[in-house]
């Protein structure tokens, strides 16, 4: 990659010049570059584990060639359909009802008026984010529970439910549990970013709707909204490149037997069956086929939003 | 149209307009009240159950004051090692941590950001594109057993020393917020790269600065696959592995250590983890107030070049 660089831009001086020139930025970049070399392009390189037969005696690259095996190993099985499931399920959930809150939340903070009361609700909501995900879980498990969970008792005392729900355990729960207590923790935080792109708006445009007779609400769909859509459609290309990537830390702290048929994606699974049960090529070649999907998806949703809206990633 | 007209039609509008307006205000103020009551009350009644009687707690009668007030599962975190050891490494991982991280990720932005530095894109692609495509969990896991590093405190540190994420904004608010003249003033007094970058940009980077430490600090204090994974001696485990454990396994009550959790019930366990949950958090949300300011600036800077 270096060679290339120094063929195109320095046809003029030499390769000599530049390296003197540099040297200093070189050494700057240096550590962070040999962390990324060794962390990400070594693993990399690794992957060809996935199409080896591992075994302990002769290491990652000594096993014996395989093709695809595993590969098929992976297709033909009964997890392969259910990972892909739940993963696709869990991620079009979040994006479908986490990535309007934050819009909406944003916009109703924004027109809030008493400058305490927003000042007071802005700091409330952004709190979640910094509780760890161990902490968040563990807060799901003592106040979701079927016994003695408040939130059962407060709802069934509401008369919200007729009865008791079994929220922890139930696989048919576990996803929106997840989705719910994702927006908890972060619509806040993720607000900040549209709360930010709202008070860049030029006044001038509000006192021009005020004086053509727009009401509060026609304001806020055709002043407020349009402000965010450049926003809006960068954070949803980042979100939708992201589908299969669902994070590992909050489901595997979330499983339980009693939801694994919709709480076991792709990564845990990856987890139990390199990490835990130590079939590595397996568990590798598993792995390497999300990544292919999350990059193909991510290269996809630029190549439609570039040509949509003109503004993409790359 | 005449003026009287025009006129009339205005102030038609205008009393419509107050109206639906009225409308609109009281329901942003209802919203906004129940989504207030949505995030605060379950931080709230984690805060009153950990000092109410458990029994009460269990048969769902404290639900807005503390009752039966006791300090019963503080007192017990006091006594439990493993928590003064988690809270011990955790705070090792996040200080010496976060400071390799912007020791690292600073003079590499700094780079970058140079427009001068002719092989930038180049070096730039070779961060990005680990966003996008990275090899696994299992050749990871292979990598760092490869460099006897599992179950040593320095996997803890090492596993996140950039991100390539945090380099970009770095970068970007460099670029935009450091004038080249400046550069070319520091150049013609003899100013070399390493001096500019510690006497001149890192001075007028106080912002980006402090968000980068908030996003690693953050990073480090909540992470808890690289010990999962990693880390299999009790000595170094994060808090946060020794949260899962009292938390998440019950290993509270179940596995009693000096005999200081071997005599929990059901009822004082519960307890002791609504204790746990706030000594776990109190401490980052302590810092919260002194790096709310930097979050705009921050999300605003990433946001520049996602």
């Amino acid at each position: 990659m270096k060679k290339k660089v120094k063929v195109v831009t320095g046809p003029k001086r030499p390769l000599r010049w530049y390296l003197h020139h540099d040297w200093q930025l070189w050494v700057m970049l240096l550590p962070a570059m040999i962390y990324i070399f060794i962390f990400a392009y070594v693993p990399m390189y690794g992957v060809q584990l996935a199409f080896r037969d591992y075994n302990f005696s002769s290491g990652i690259y000594g096993g014996k060639w395989v093709g695809f095996k595993y590969f098929k190993q992976y297709f033909e099985s009964p997890m392969f359909f259910t990972t892909i499931r739940n993963t696709f399920v869990i991620s079009a959930l979040s994006i479908a009802l986490g990535f309007p809150a934050p819009i909406i939340l944003a916009m109703i903070i924004n027109q809030l008026r008493f400058k305490r009361w927003k000042k007071t609700l802005q700091t409330t909501v952004y709190i979640p984010y910094f509780i760890s995900t161990v902490v968040l879980v563990s807060m799901l498990n003592i106040l979701l529970a079927y016994k003695g969970g408040v939130i059962n008792d407060l709802l069934k005392t509401l008369h919200l439910i007729p009865q008791k729900l079994n929220l922890l355990t139930n696989a048919s729960a576990f996803v929106w549990v997840y989705v719910l207590s994702g927006i908890w923790q972060s619509a806040g935080w993720n607000s900040i970013i549209y709360l930010a792109a709202l008070s860049s708006v030029d006044t001038q445009l509000y006192d021009a709707c005020k004086i053509d007779g727009a009401n509060r609400w026609q304001t806020m769909i055709h002043i407020d909204l349009p402000v965010l859509v450049p926003t809006i459609v960068i954070l949803l290309i980042m979100s939708m490149g992201n589908i299969l990537n669902v994070g590992f830390d909050k489901i595997f702290l979330m499983q339980q037997s009693g939801n694994l048929s919709a709480s076991q994606v792709i990564s845990t699974y990856v987890y139990d069956v390199a990490i835990k049960s130590g079939q590595f090529s397996f568990g590798s070649a598993v792995g390497l086929f999300s990544n292919i999907i999350n990059f193909i998806f991510l290269m996809a949703t630029n190549q439609i939003a570039k040509k949509l809206t003109g503004t993409g990633l790359m | 149209m005449t003026g009287e007209k025009a006129r009339k039609k205005t102030s038609n509008t205008i009393r419509e307009r107050h109206a639906s307006d009225r409308v609109f205000s009281a329901v942003v103020i209802i919203l906004s009240i129940a989504i207030f009551i949505t995030i605060a009350y379950p931080l709230w009644f984690v805060v009153i159950a950990s000092i109410s009687d458990s029994n009460l707690v269990n048969q769902g009668k404290v639900i807005l004051w503390p009752r039966g007030i006791n300090f019963y599962g503080f007192s017990q975190i006091l006594k439990d090692s493993r928590i003064a050891i988690g809270y011990r490494n955790t705070i090792i991982y996040v200080v010496v941590g976060t400071a390799l991280n912007l020791i690292v990720t600073l003079p590499a932005a700094y780079a970058l950001s140079r427009p001068d530095f002719k092989p930038r894109n180049a070096v730039m692609l070779y961060f990005v594109f680990t966003m996008y495509f990275s090899g696994g969990l299992v050749p990871l896991y292979m990598t760092v057993q490869a460099l006897h590093l599992i179950s040593t405190p320095w996997i803890m540190i090492l596993m996140l020393l950039v991100n390539t994420y945090n380099l970009i904004i770095a970068r970007t608010f460099m670029q935009n917020s450091i004038p080249n003249d400046l550069y070319e003033a520091a150049q013609l007094d003899g100013c070399s790269h390493f001096k500019f970058l510690l006497k001149v940009v890192l001075p007028l980077s106080k912002a980006i600065i402090s968000v980068e430490m908030l996003y690693y600090a953050v990073y480090h204090w909540n992470d808890y696959f690289t010990a999962l994974l990693y880390n299999s001696k009790n000595q170094y485990e994060p808090l946060q592995i020794v949260l899962r454990r009292i938390l998440l396994l019950n290993e509270a009550y179940a596995n009693g250590n000096g005999g200081v959790q071997g005599g929990y019930g059901q009822r004082s366990a519960d307890q002791v983890k609504y204790a746990v949950i706030i000594v776990s958090t109190v401490p980052i949300l302590c810092v919260y107030p002194f790096v709310q300011k930097y979050f705009e600036k921050g999300v605003m800077i990433g946001a520049v070049k996602g």
